[in-house]
């Protein structure tokens, strides 16, 4: 609770802060506005992602690791845009191996976290 | 128009959808009956992330992406079906490597586009792509020369060489400034040549970052090294994610970015070291004088193992404590087998798993589930270190460093106050090793050196199958 409580607290000190900054700099403030929510969703994501994972037990460290590497293969949604859009063809090419790269971690991660959690079994009762 | 908008709508909404159900799905990961369940409903937002994105109004054509995928796929799932367990922490090492790159070449792209096409990226946008690209390349290094060691075609041994923090020093340095030049040119689009000059080499110096940054590491301390290169990929895949406005990227990158930094703390804590000292230490490669402070006029006791099946078969409570030379034995299977035998004599056997022992975090853990050990017979530091003088037996399995108790009695260990299993404190102690070797901190562990200490030389794995076959025979 305590650490909500400062992630709140700090997630308004940035927005205070660079909200002040706006009045100077020469950027529309719409733009800012944008980038000030992105910064609170980050923020957000960061401190629950914090909350829950400090409860994975040691056991499923491993198990941890695989998903969340599966789950920011998350990037294939920016590398699909980039391969598909009307850019130059290189551009459409890097995003293509991009693509693949991606792929790779959600396909792949998401096998293996699954393989390995059904491992995990706990005593069978007596018969 | 309007069919845009109703599609631009239907895509944020899978967004969030999927923000939730990876959050949900992590939450499943806090207790193991819930966990397989929380990594399938993950698994779904992905999908509807995916399928959110292919029907972006942006995109044009589809071959591209096609190809992508297909690739991707045919490379992917063999290596999630068939990747054995044992090869895990390398496995992890490179997908790493391949999160980063698919950000790395997004960052790259979105800088060459908004060049070309939209006069410049602009300070914020700017930003978001320079650190991408910094962490997302050195990430991609890194994690390769971790996955080369793991894997055994690196030396796992710290490769250093003279004046290697300065050249270090210099490149990191290197690379930050012109991050923050690109940051301060890029401002109104008129960088010119010189800001893809500029570019090109921060990038290059990031790559060379991940190799320096990980070349004098030794091979235990890989639990760190994996755990932070997570937090990097996981950093600038959120990066990402404020380069092209897209909430999603930032918060699935924000939570991996969260899992690699605990992981990588808890595992500093657990070697009682800071973050620091481990990426610039170069720990076990100095054999330091403090092993001078030796085994001499000390001995050993090595027993036969029929001698320690006469000492197992007849134990009450039996506490086996696995570290990495389990892991490089496959002696797994042995282990479990030998528990079940003394479970059927009516004792009882427990693991206790010290948060470093292996080489990434939960390591053990997962080899013993691969070899159907119960997970309720695994049991961290602290949930069994006061259990160590209630049992007649421990049983340490090619683990070292992380029984030494040096790490409390003597201040002038390089291992103090680092905390470790209370092996000692059990009635008898057997020592499963190949041989005499030190672990990882180049130090002699005085466990083995006591009265109540038997020494069982030899492959783990042909020693306790011999083991077994004894104690089957009482």
């Amino acid at each position: 609770m305590t650490a909500l409580l400062t992630a709140l607290g700090a997630a308004a000190a940035i927005i205070a802060a660079t909200s002040g900054g706006t009045a100077t700099a020469a950027v529309p403030t719409t733009l800012i506005d944008a980038q000030i929510v992105e910064v609170y969703v980050f923020l957000l994501a960061a401190f629950t992602g914090f909350q829950i994972i400090t409860k994975v037990p040691p056991l499923l460290h491993t198990p941890l690791m695989a998903a969340t590497n599966a789950i920011s293969a998350i990037s294939l949604v920016a590398s699909i845009v980039i391969a598909g859009a009307e850019r130059p063809l290189y551009i459409n090419i890097m995003g293509m191996v991009a693509v693949a790269a991606a792929t790779i971690n959600v396909v792949g991660g998401f096998v293996i976290t699954d393989r390995m959690l059904k491992m995990f079994k706990k005593t069978e009762a007596p018969k | 128009m309007i069919d845009q908008q109703i599609g631009a709508l239907f895509v944020q909404i899978a967004y969030i959808g999927a923000s939730a159900a990876f959050i949900l799905g992590l939450r499943g990961l806090t207790k193991p009956d819930t966990a397989r369940r929380g990594m399938q409903l993950a698994a779904f937002g992905m999908l509807l992330a995916i399928i959110g994105t292919l029907l972006n109004h942006e995109i044009v054509s589809y071959e591209f992406i096609i190809i992508g995928l297909v690739v991707g796929s045919a490379i992917g799932l063999p290596m999630g079906l068939l990747v054995p367990m044992t090869a895990m922490p390398q496995r992890i090492a490179i997908s790493h490597m391949f999160g980063a790159l698919a950000v790395t070449l997004v960052g790259i792209a979105e800088f060459l586009h908004s060049r070309e096409y939209a006069g410049g990226p602009g300070v914020i946008k700017m930003t978001a792509i320079g650190f991408e690209t910094l962490f997302g390349a050195l990430t991609i290094t890194g994690s390769f020369m971790a996955f080369g060691k793991l894997q055994g075609f690196i030396s796992g041994q710290p490769i250093t060489f003279p004046g290697q923090k300065l050249i270090n020093a210099a490149v990191f340095f290197g690379a930050v400034g012109l991050y923050i030049a690109l940051v301060a040119t890029q401002s109104g689009g008129s960088g010119g040549d010189s800001g893809l000059i500029m570019f090109a080499v921060m990038t290059v110096l990031a790559l060379v970052i991940g190799v320096t940054l990980v070349l004098p590491i030794g091979g235990a301390d890989m639990p760190v090294v994996v755990s932070l290169l997570n937090s990097y990929a996981g950093l600038a895949a959120s990066a990402t994610g404020f380069a092209i406005g897209n909430n999603i990227l930032i918060v699935a990158g924000a939570l991996d970015g969260a899992s690699g930094f605990i992981l990588s703390i808890l595992m500093s804590k657990a070697m009682n070291r800071s973050f620091a000292n481990v990426l610039f230490g170069a720990f076990g490669g100095e054999k330091t004088a403090v092993a001078a402070k030796s085994a001499e006029g000390l001995t050993t006791r090595s027993v036969t193992p029929e001698d320690a099946a006469m000492r197992i078969g007849y134990a009450r409570n039996v506490i086996i404590v696995p570290g990495y030379g389990m892991a490089v034995a496959q002696a797994q299977h042995a282990v479990r087998e030998l528990a079940e035998l003394i479970e059927k004599r009516g004792g009882r056997v427990r693991f206790a798993i010290h948060p470093v022992a292996g080489r990434m975090p939960g390591h053990m853990n997962v080899l013993l589930a691969e070899a159907n050990v119960p997970y309720d017979h695994l049991f961290d530091l602290d949930e069994i270190n006061e259990e160590f003088h209630t049992c007649d037996v421990a049983l340490v399995l090619g683990a070292n460093d992380v029984t030494n108790p040096a790490a409390k009695n003597d201040p002038g260990s390089p291992i103090y106050g680092m905390p470790i299993l209370n092996v000692q404190d059990a009635e008898q102690v057997i020592v499963v090793k190949r041989g005499m070797a030190t672990g990882f901190a180049g130090i002699e562990n005085e466990l083995f050196y006591l009265d109540k200490t038997s020494m069982l030389f030899g492959d783990a794995k042909s020693v306790l199958s011999q083991v077994v076959t004894e104690v089957k025979g009482l």
